[in-house]
């Protein structure tokens, strides 16, 4: 089972008539026992009405299960028999795009190295594979023009879901993006780099200054957009991004000649809108 | 009228809510006589699409005590099972003291 998929185990917690009700305390170390290990909690009462059924796996705890540690016992043993899916290992960390502010520039799909972004059927941008994204990264918000992608998780606004106020706007605007650090346009400046250091390998065989160079670069990156180290660590090379960028642009050939057998009421995006 | 049903976001996978403002917040659903719904963390349920979100986002008038409120709208909207325009209040609980959002969690409509 990937650790996006798999129903969670619902627990009711029933103290209604024929169970014994507990005291505030029990039931806030009960409640708070099964959500630490995972499980989603309902507690229902006369007059609040909790979310109905929905088919999920149900386990109702009555009686002398609403103690915390009996509670959880009976959870797991339930989520054992249902199959239902564990504490996940994984951080859920992803990008989640503000559709009110995006317009649909495709910055974040070419941007992103790790297959993150998609497009629907009506082309457009998606967050589709969450569990590829770099746990603690958020440089795919960075190239955002619009100020649109938000990290829930992340410490600071306005990608952790804050007010977009003008100030950010006009940050962005500025665009403190990739491309810039590497001096314009991201795949041209990296298909320079990879010709000079061909010619440069070629010549001098000066392999240590490109790593070097790459390094220095990685590093200044990593500050300017909070990039942890570990995922600058496992960034493709550079052949390997430029290898990225020659498929995108073999996709948004693909995507122009499709738009127009279908006729699409809306421009596909130019090349420049896609950033290669 | 029955009051708006109550979700609270236990933010389990990270220290983003300050622990002493959740604890404090459950703390005060359990004292009262209140019925809700407590999930793990929703940002980890959008990821995974789970149908507990549609019943949530189905279910009419909710009130939800999780984080900044554009965060937990796009959330919703990308398990594709976005929150209704009416009827929806999100507390903070990055920013809001545990007392604010205990009071306006169970306050009667
Ligand atoms: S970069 Fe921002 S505005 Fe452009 S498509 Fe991605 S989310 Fe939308
Ligand atoms: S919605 Fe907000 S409070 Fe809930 S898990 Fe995500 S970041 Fe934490």
């Amino acid at each position: 089972m990937n650790k996006t998929q798999g129903p969670n185990q619902r627990i009711v917690l029933h103290e209604g008539p024929g169970s014994a009700p507990l005291s505030s305390e029990e039931r806030y170390r009960t409640i708070s026992a099964l959500l630490d290990s995972g499980f989603e909690v309902t507690r229902p009462s006369r007059g609040w009405e909790a979310a109905r059924d929905d088919g999920s796996t149900i386990l109702i705890l009555e009686n002398t299960e609403l103690k915390a540690e009996a509670a959880v016992a009976a959870a797991r043993e339930a989520r054992d028999r249902s199959g239902a899916r564990q504490l996940g290992e994984w951080k859920p960390w992803f990008p989640v795009i503000d559709y009110d502010r995006c317009t649909n520039c495709m910055q974040c799909l070419t941007f992103c190295l790790f297959d993150v972004y998609g497009v629907d059927e009506n082309q457009k941008i998606q967050v589709q594979h969450q569990s590829n994204c770099k746990t603690d990264c958020p440089a795919c918000s960075r190239v955002c023009p619009e100020v649109a992608i938000l990290f829930p998780k992340y410490k600071n606004g306005p990608i952790n879901g804050d007010a977009v106020r003008q100030d950010d706007v006009r940050r962005e605007a500025m665009k403190v993006d990739i491309s810039a650090l590497l001096g314009g346009d991201l795949y041209a400046s990296l298909r320079n780099r990879t010709q000079e250091a061909r010619k440069r390998f070629s010549t001098e065989r000066d392999e240590s200054r490109a790593l070097l160079e790459r390094k220095r670069c990685l590093k200044e990156l990593g500050k300017d957009l909070d990039i942890p180290p570990e995922v600058l660590m496992s960034l493709p090379s550079v052949e390997d991004i430029h290898e990225r960028a020659e498929r995108a642009k073999a996709k948004l050939a693909a995507r122009q000649a499709r738009s127009q057998t279908v006729r699409d009421a809306r421009p596909a995006p130019t090349e420049t809108e896609w950033g290669i | 009228m029955a009051a708006p049903r109550i979700l609270f976001c236990h933010c389990a996978y990270a220290k983003v809510v300050p622990p002493e403002v959740k604890q404090e917040v459950l703390r005060r659903l359990c004292e009262s006589g209140a019925g809700f719904d407590a999930v793990p963390d929703l940002c980890d349920m959008s990821a995974r699409k789970d149908p507990a979100l549609k019943r949530i986002a189905e279910s009419g008038a909710v009130r939800i005590a999780a984080c900044y409120p554009r965060a937990v709208k796009w959330l919703f909207h990308a398990a594709g099972m976005p929150l209704p325009a009416e009827g929806v209040e999100i507390l903070n609980m990055r920013t809001q003291s545990a007392d604010e959002v205990s009071r306006d969690l169970l306050e009667k409509s």
